[in-house]
Order: structure tokens, then C-alpha cells, then sequence
């Protein structure tokens, strides 16, 4: 096993990261921005170093601090996390170059992936079911219009470089079209440094379910099964659960063994996730592929008794495996919450000191946060502040527990989305596990304005 | 005299307006970047820009003037 690592992420999962690495007897090096230099993970790591000021570009996605850091520190691997350079090929190549194991796929992995046109038509060309769409580069309103036109209306417009639901907008008519189309590029050429965009057809009554997979240098890949993330908001998960209360079981065999197939044809090393939508019959569409841990990976190690992390050092340290897929299987039920700091109405960022932090205890809670008691909250990164992840032995219990645990979280100082997160728990349609991507707009904002 | 002050702490993303330039009530005159997420900020009148006092990639906190209007 490596015996030093450098974790070049903040927060939760910086803190997750070295609780694992703890438990293999690996040496932990944080790195942190001015912004953080009090956070809990830049004290729980063996040793820390400033990386410069709040500003990303300074900060978290300096990779040429970072890696002068790592040499400086001798670790002999970079742990990305997720976000920042996790799926920054550039950054994964300059590891392989510096002689440092990136924990994650190769560079030429996440390349593949990165361009999301790319990615599609190599899903395709693997047999893979894509979304009816435009498989070349879209540069014009014109172009656009006339790929449109072919798939029919309603379009979903995407960046081919992008993620987070930024630059993606729904369309209904060549009109709309033409008028986000140029601002869309725009931003996306701000963004990701590449304004091309794609278009593909927009698939109504949709479901978010998607594929952990784990991948090793030997050939070996497997399935952990699939997770259910449709509950969002402006593309941006909210809750997630593992398994999804909607497919059946030979759906999750299929998707299951889709997803197996994408990695080998990608020779895909690693942990990663391949997203799918799926309709009302249970058919299902390559979304894409995430090069990296997911922020709802511990869904799936509640239920499948499995540590992501460990297997991600594993994995990149050139182990195999320890597991076949006919020896995994599905215990019980489990269900993550994202505690964000935002208005729960306009869904507005709120910054601020922390005044009370108080999180429930028990069994089947499991909390995933760097945050304390009198930490503050910069307005420079994302406003998760925590996952709570509960898991029970069915779904109902898990929806029990998790409605308990948020009654009994306490946070002061700031807003939280914990009102809106127990108003989506206790809807109808979140109960009967029948939501749909759509459900923010169908059901939360309408409860609102009664 | 209005002054436009920002809801919450974040950085200046982009400014819209010019100083001089006459605008309308509920028109855009800063986006603010918070938690990665862009807020566009309105004027709660009309009238003249008489005084930006901002620029672009500024850090802000919560009840900070922006501009001013006349």
C-alpha cells in the first residue's frame, strides 16, 4: 500500500478520504486555502500545507502548487476527490509524469469521458442505449436548429465540455433555441474553455439511476449496484438512495451489465460512475460517464458493505479486485440527504457564521461533514455543508429514520434546505418512490405557493 | 437617492450597467457570485447610475453598496 497520499480537495470529502486512509495505516497531507485554514480536515491530516488564497484558481485548482507540494511532501499518490481536478486530464497526465499515481482512471480515461459527444459515441458504437441526439459539434443557432428539427422537440441544449447542469437548458421550439443557444455557448466557453455544444432529445417522465462501478488493472470490473438520484434542483442532486425503488430486478441485471461493458470498452481503471436516464417502461439511456467518486458514493457502501475509498487506493496501488460479481449483494436500504447551506424557498446561497451545530446519533446515521461548531461558512465554494446518510433494513425504515434525524438536526446561524428536505421525505410520490427528475418543479415549489 | 446594496457575501462576477446610464426598476445592474452559483442583483428604482461602487472580481459582503442611483 502507498504509504503517503496528498488529498487535493476540501471539506467532507477530504475529511472522508483521510478516515480511510487512517484505517490502511496511510499517511495523510491536506491541502487547504486561506479560506479553510481552520477546517476540520486540514487538522485531521498528518501534515498541511497552504496552497494560497480562497480563489479556486489560486487555491484548489493550482495544480502546479499542488504538485510542488506533493514532491515537497514525498507522497507517492494524489487523491482528487471529486470536483476541482478530479476530472482535469491534464492534471491526471502531469501526475503520470511526475512519477505520482493519480487515484483514478488514466488520462486518457477521463479525455474520453470529458468530451460528453465523445463519450456518446463511443457508448453507441459500444451498444450501448444513447439518448436520441446530435453526435457532431454544434458551433452555430443554425446547426443547432437543424439537429433539433431531425430529433423533434423537446431538446435538452448541453455543453460538450461541461457538468453540473451548467450551460445545459431545456428547449421547446426552435425559437427558445435560437435565443439560449449563444448565450449558452458563451458561458460554456467561459467555463470549461470550450464553447461547443450538443443537443439531445429530451426525455420525458425521466428518472436519474445510476452504476457504481470498480475497475482494476487486471481486467477484472464489477457493478455495485444502482442509486437513485432524481430528486434535484437546477440539475443539482438533492437526495440519493440506493437501490432505486423504481426498476425491477432484471433492469438492474441489465443496466448493471451496461455499465461493466462501458468501463472494458473504455479500459476504465478505478472507481467510476455511469449515469443513465430511464422512462416510464424502464428503458434506459447513457447519460455519462463520472471518472471519479461521486459526493453519494456512501449510499452504496451502506448497502453493499463495501469502503469506495479503500478500493480506490487498492485499485491505483495495482490490486485486484477481491470481489467477483456473483459474491456481491444488496443488504437493506439507504438514503442521503445533502444539507446545504441555502434558502430553502429561493434556493439562494447563505454564507454565514455557524452559531449551533448539533447532528443526531444512532444507529443507521451516518454523518459525512467537515464542518463544526463554531466554523464559518466562505461564500467560495459549494454550499454542501454535510450528507446524512441513513440506512435501515427497507426503504420505509430508512425514510422513518431519515425524517428522525432531520427533526433532531440542529443549525444555527445560517439557512439550511432541512425544511425542504423534510417536506421532499414526507411527499406522497417520494414515499410511493415514484419521483421524477421533475420533481422539484411538480410537487416542491407548488406546496410552496399554497 | 437609492443605493443598491448586495444580499449576501460573494465576489463580483459582472457588471451591467455603466455609471451615467439611465435604467429601469428591476434591471439587472451586478451579478454576485456566491457558492458557486451567479445572483443577479436588481435595482429597486429607476433613474440615473450616479456612482458604481464596485468592479468586477470584488469581494462583497452581505449589505454592501453597489451602486447608486438618482
Amino acid at each position: 500500500m502507498f504509504e503517503k497520499i496528498l488529498i487535493a480537495n476540501r471539506g467532507e470529502i477530504a475529511a472522508r478520504i483521510i478516515r480511510t486512509c487512517r484505517k490502511l495505516g496511510v499517511q495523510t497531507v491536506a491541502v487547504y486555502s486561506e479560506a479553510d485554514k481552520d477546517g476540520a480536515f486540514v487538522r485531521m491530516a498528518d501534515e498541511s500545507y497552504l496552497l494560497g488564497p480562497a480563489k479556486v484558481s489560486e487555491s484548489y485548482m493550482n495544480s502546479t502548487k499542488i504538485l510542488t507540494i506533493a514532491r515537497e511532501s514525498k507522497v507517492d499518490a494524489i487523491h482528487p476527490g471529486y470536483g476541482f481536478l478530479s476530472e482535469n486530464a491534464s492534471f491526471a497526465k502531469k501526475c503520470e509524469q511526475e512519477g505520482l499515481t493519480f487515484i483514478g482512471p488514466s488520462w486518457q480515461a477521463i479525455e474520453s469521458m470529458g468530451s460528453k459527444i465523445k463519450a456518446r459515441k463511443m457508448m453507441e458504437n459500444a451498444g450501448i442505449p444513447v439518448i436520441p441526439g446530435s453526435n457532431t459539434p454544434l458551433t452555430t443557432a443554425e446547426d443547432a436548429a437543424l439537429a433539433a428539427d431531425r430529433i423533434g422537440y423537446p431538446v435538452m441544449l448541453k455543453a460538450s465540455a461541461g457538468g453540473g447542469g451548467i450551460g445545459m437548458a431545456e428547449v421547446y421550439n426552435e425559437q427558445e433555441l435560437k435565443k439560449v443557444f449563444s448565450s449558452n455557448s458563451k458561458r460554456a466557453s467561459l467555463l470549461f474553455g470550450d464553447g461547443t455544444m450538443f443537443i439531445e432529445k429530451k426525455i420525458v417522465n425521466a428518472r436519474h439511476i445510476e452504476i457504481q462501478l470498480l475497475a482494476d488493472s487486471h481486467g477484472n470490473a464489477v457493478h455495485l449496484f444502482d442509486r437513485e438520484c432524481s430528486i434535484q434542483r437546477r440539475h443539482q442532486k438533492i437526495i440519493e438512495e440506493a437501490p432505486s425503488p423504481f426498476i425491477s430486478e432484471s433492469t438492474r441485471q441489465r443496466m448493471g451489465r451496461a455499465a461493466v461493458k462501458a468501463a472494458e470498452t473504455i479500459n476504465y481503471q478505478n472507481a467510476g460512475t455511469i449515469e443513465f436516464l430511464v422512462d416510464h417502461k424502464e428503458n434506459f439511456y447513457f447519460l455519462e460517464m463520472n471518472t471519479r467518486l461521486q459526493v453519494e458514493h456512501p449510499v452504496t457502501e451502506e448497502i453493499t458493505g463495501i469502503d469506495i475509498v479503500e478500493q480506490q487506493l487498492k485499485i491505483a496501488n495495482g490490486e485486484r479486485i477481491e470481489y467477483d460479481q456473483e459474491s456481491l449483494f444488496i443488504t437493506g436500504h439507504s438514503i442521503e440527504a445533502r444539507i446545504y447551506a441555502e434558502d430553502p424557498v429561493s434556493f439562494y446561497p447563505s454564507p454565514g457564521q455557524i452559531t449551533r451545530w448539533e447532528l443526531p446519533e444512532g444507529i443507521g446515521i451516518r454523518h459525512e461533514t467537515a464542518i463544526e461548531k463554531n466554523s464559518k461558512v466562505t461564500p467560495f465554494y459549494d454550499p454542501m455543508l454535510a450528507k446524512l446518510v441513513v440506512s435501515g433494513s427497507s426503504r420505509s425504515e430508512a425514510i422513518q429514520l431519515l425524517n428522525d434525524a432531520l427533526e433532531d438536526y440542529r443549525v444555527e446561524g445560517i439557512k439550511t434546505n432541512i425544511p425542504m428536505l423534510k417536506k421532499v421525505i414526507n411527499h406522497e410520490k417520494f414515499i410511493e418512490g415514484t419521483t421524477l427528475t421533475s420533481f422539484i418543479e411538480d410537487h416542491y415549489l407548488p406546496m410552496l405557493s399554497k | 437617492m437609492t443605493e443598491i446594496k448586495a444580499n449576501m457575501a460573494g465576489s463580483v462576477w459582472k457588471i451591467t450597467v455603466k455609471e451615467g446610464e439611465r435604467i429601469s426598476t428591476g434591471q439587472d445592474i451586478v451579478i454576485l457570485e456566491s457558492m458557486k452559483m451567479e445572483i443577479p442583483i436588481a435595482s429597486e428604482a429607476s433613474g440615473q447610475v450616479i456612482k458604481l461602487s464596485v468592479s468586477e472580481g470584488d469581494f462583497v459582503n452581505e449589505g454592501d453598496v453597489l451602486a447608486t442611483i438618482e
